[in-house]
């Protein structure tokens, strides 16, 4: 609250009570709030640019200030859990793929390895290696996306342009093993669905070259930028004790402070035999958040180079009759082949009974799926737990008493992903 | 004019001149809501570059689009608000339905997702995939600049109608 | 359930977590029986039945008292709730609330159920964690099990005005319901 000077001065009865108070909106105690009985209901969504798609929030402001506000979502829902009992396990696959799009490959190998675990079966080392330049590859893109995007929202342009060319040379190599872009399905049940081809390591070992490359000029760009600065350190604000409170988990957590990593605490894969270190923030801003995502960037190169070190020739389909797929030359010529194949694709394989809660670090967090069976084809409980949820469950505490504006910058750098978000 | 002063003509509608502009300077809408808008974005950035094609004034209001590209699912809890932002755009004004969700569906046959848009707002012109690649969005966008050259999307044949209506009356 | 033997162990390939917090869960359950005697309804344990994590069965009307028991309890520490959710089993006691607890200091997990029949409701684990807001939400949503002292039980998922409650195994798969409008701001909601 500024005070100005008496009113004498403008011609108005002098008392020294009389004051004119240049009303700051959102002070507290403020006798003569001239916004007192002014506050304005906004909705804020589901298609405003700011909000990625499909989430709504409505808020009430001071001024430009939110006093207090509640988020809605489900502008996406596509009921993937419901088609998890109705799909066999194969057929899931290509749902997976829907859940975060940013990191469709994530997806697919949380999911393969959660079926996996309930059959009991290993997948030979060279699918395994596959997997993880996958999954980091996708970590990469997704981190890419979610800064690029992060900044574009307060202005940065050129980075977010700098962002996806590199993301469009990594779909070029995905595209080399899968033939998709976004939505990959290029796990199986087992295996993947086809090898990479040959030359595919040295490729993604120049990529990875580049892209580090590429990345140490958008942090040139942006880290050190003052506006960048300004408008992200001490904004958006989650302590550790908030994250742990509202479920926090992957780069938004660990901006916090909670040094929690599913890859290296509980490693699936072979996430032991790479050396990768844990970026860990500080204030839990949404500067500390970027700051995480650009360094798991970094890191996240490192893996697929030591990844592309290690993979040897071999095998990627494990030998189980259950669920490899039958080569496409048996199918054509053989009998036998072509029963297998039609009973895999119209009746599914069986699950045997049980359940499993299968986590793997995604791009935001833990991704899960709980899958409940009572064997058969088809699952009886497919539940997804995408980090989205628990994430987007604190914007509404974590932008009380920012400015709108600010609560752009918050949102973006959470990393929202209606996919995953409405499931 | 000729270069030798001699004064030249080319002879047309006014129609087809303001047609001519019209699919030449795209304002498009992104209504991007899953996968699809993901796509889309790469499609506007640096690499595919809509802009090539004069669509790349990105406008988020639709007082000020005429093109909306539906760009993703659109199930029954967004249904409204599609058809809310496609009553409020201005008339004339074209849709581009992207991808299989927005199109039919696509591989969602559930009871949260309407199949097709084109059960809430008309559509000019389909992207099939799932989701499209870049290179098929431009390819929408070219294919609904020749509809538009042609006269033939929807806004133009609710002109005619509107036209042959009058003229009855 | 052709041919499949329900005594399967769930393999733990990756990483040999059963094995590895074996001890540690006996210690836990063995306490947690001693402290809540009547409450404890079932153990389902790794090697007898086909799950990667104990399964403790609780009665509904204790089941805060469990759970902040094993988030805040020195012995426990399962201050990370993972996640939220139920599944139906068509028979009564027909739906189970599922709690996946996780533990940050010693990197294990534990599974709490609460069984609960239709149109019964549960005691609401939000004064423990405040994130359990939304995923009781989406039980309530998708299940119609509604939770005790809840703050905000709304959809969330669906429209508002939605009918059923779609992940129950009677609902059907296809079949959508239309609404004119959206759903309108919540006033009541954003006052202090």
């Amino acid at each position: 609250m500024e005070t100005q000077k008496p009113h004498s001065e403008f011609g108005l009865p002098a008392s020294e009570n009389y004051t004119i108070t240049v009303d700051v909106p959102g002070h507290e105690n403020d006798p003569d709030d001239l916004w007192k009985d002014s506050r304005v209901f906004v909705n804020i969504g589901p298609t405003h640019p700011a909000m990625h798609g499909a989430l709504r929030m409505c808020a009430r402001l001071n001024g430009e200030t939110i006093e207090k506000s509640y988020c809605e979502f489900g502008y996406t829902h596509r009921a993937k859990e419901k088609l998890g009992e109705n799909r066999t396990y194969h057929n899931f696959i290509v749902y997976t793929d829907r859940l975060n799009y940013c990191s469709a490959l994530t997806n697919n190998v949380t999911y393969a390895m959660a079926v996996e675990r309930l059959m009991g079966i290993q997948v030979p080392d060279r699918a395994v290696w596959i997997r993880m330049i996958c999954t980091e590859m996708a970590r990469v893109i997704d981190h890419l996306i979610c800064v690029g995007v992060n900044a574009l929202d307060l202005g940065a342009f050129s980075f977010f342009l700098y962002g996806f060319h590199q993301r469009e040379e990594a779909y070029t190599l995905i595209e080399k093993i899968c033939g998709a872009r976004l939505t990959t399905s290029y796990t199986r049940i087992g295996g993947l669905m086809a090898d990479a081809p040959a030359g595919w390591e040295k490729e993604v070992k120049d990529w990875v070259v580049r892209t580090r490359k590429t990345v140490q000029e958008m942090d040139k760009l942006l880290t050190n930028n003052r506006i960048w600065c300004d408008r992200t350190q001490g904004v958006g604000v989650f302590t550790k004790e908030q994250c742990m409170a509202y479920s926090y988990t992957g780069p938004n957590a660990r901006a916090a402070g909670i040094n929690r990593d599913l890859r290296r605490d509980d490693p699936t894969m072979f996430y032991k035999q790479v050396e990768f270190d844990v970026p860990v923030g500080k204030n839990g801003d949404v500067f500390d958040r970027y700051m995480v995502r650009m360094n798991e960037i970094y890191q996240s190169l490192n893996i697929i180079a030591q990844c592309a070190d290690k993979m040897r020739p071999g095998a990627i389909w494990v030998e189980d009759k259950r669920v490899r797929i039958p080569e496409k030359d048996v199918v054509h010529n053989t009998m036998e082949g072509l029963i297998h194949h039609f009973k895999f694709f119209m009746q599914g394989f069986d699950v045997p009974a049980g359940e499993a809660y299968t986590a793997f670090e995604a791009t935001n967090g833990e991704l899960a799926f709980y899958i409940v069976s009572k064997g058969g084809p088809r699952a009886h409980r497919m539940r997804i737990r995408g980090p989205s949820v628990w994430h987007y469950q604190g914007l509404s505490e974590m932008t009380e008493g920012l400015k709108i504006a600010d609560m752009v910058a918050a949102l973006g750098s959470i990393n929202i992903i209606a996919g995953e978000l409405d499931r | 004019m000729s270069k030798d002063g001699s004064s030249s003509f080319l002879t047309t509608r006014l129609d087809a001149i303001v047609d001519w502009g019209r699919k030449n300077a795209l304002w498009p809408l992104p209504f991007g809501t899953s996968c699809c808008g993901i796509e889309m974005m790469a499609t506007f950035a640096a690499d595919y570059d809509i802009g090539r094609f004069g669509a790349e004034a990105l406008r988020f209001s639709p007082r000020q689009a005429d093109l909306l590209i539906v760009a993703g699912i659109v199930n029954t809890k967004m249904a409204p608000v599609l058809k809310n932002i496609y009553d409020q755009m201005a008339d004339p004004k074209w849709v581009i339905s992207m991808g299989a969700c927005a199109s039919s569906g696509g591989i969602f046959n559930v009871y949260s997702v309407t199949q097709g848009i084109d059960t809430i707002i008309p559509v000019d012109v389909y992207v099939p995939g799932c989701p499209p690649a870049p290179e098929g969005v431009l390819h929408g966008l070219l294919r609904l600049q020749e509809l538009i050259q042609k006269g033939e999307t929807h806004h133009h044949r609710q002109e005619r109608a509107r036209r042959a209506a009058g003229k009855e009356a | 359930m052709r041919g499949t033997d329900i005594r399967t162990p769930v393999s733990t390939i990756y990483g040999d977590f059963t094995q590895k917090h074996a001890e540690r869960w006996k210690l836990q359950v063995e306490a947690l029986q001693k402290k809540f005697a009547g409450a404890i309804e079932e153990v389902r344990w790794p090697g007898t039945y086909p799950t990667e994590v104990p399964i403790i069965y609780v009665a509904k009307e204790s089941i805060v008292d469990v759970l902040r028991e094993l988030k805040e309890g020195a012995d426990f520490q399962y201050d990370f709730l993972a996640d939220i959710t139920a599944t139906d089993e068509e028979i009564e006691p027909r739906f189970e609330v599922v709690y996946n607890l996780s533990s940050f200091s010693s990197d294990s997990r534990i599974r709490v159920k609460a069984r609960a029949c239709d149109g019964e409701d549960v005691p609401t684990a939000t004064s423990l964690w405040k994130g359990a807001n939304w995923a009781e939400r989406e039980v309530f949503d998708m299940f119609g099990v509604k939770f005790r002292g809840h703050p905000d039980l709304r959809r969330i998922l669906m429209d508002e005005r939605w009918q059923g409650y779609p992940l129950r195994k009677d609902y059907p798969l296809r079949g959508y319901q239309l609404f004119p409008d959206t759903q309108p701001i919540h006033t009541e909601l954003l006052k202090d």
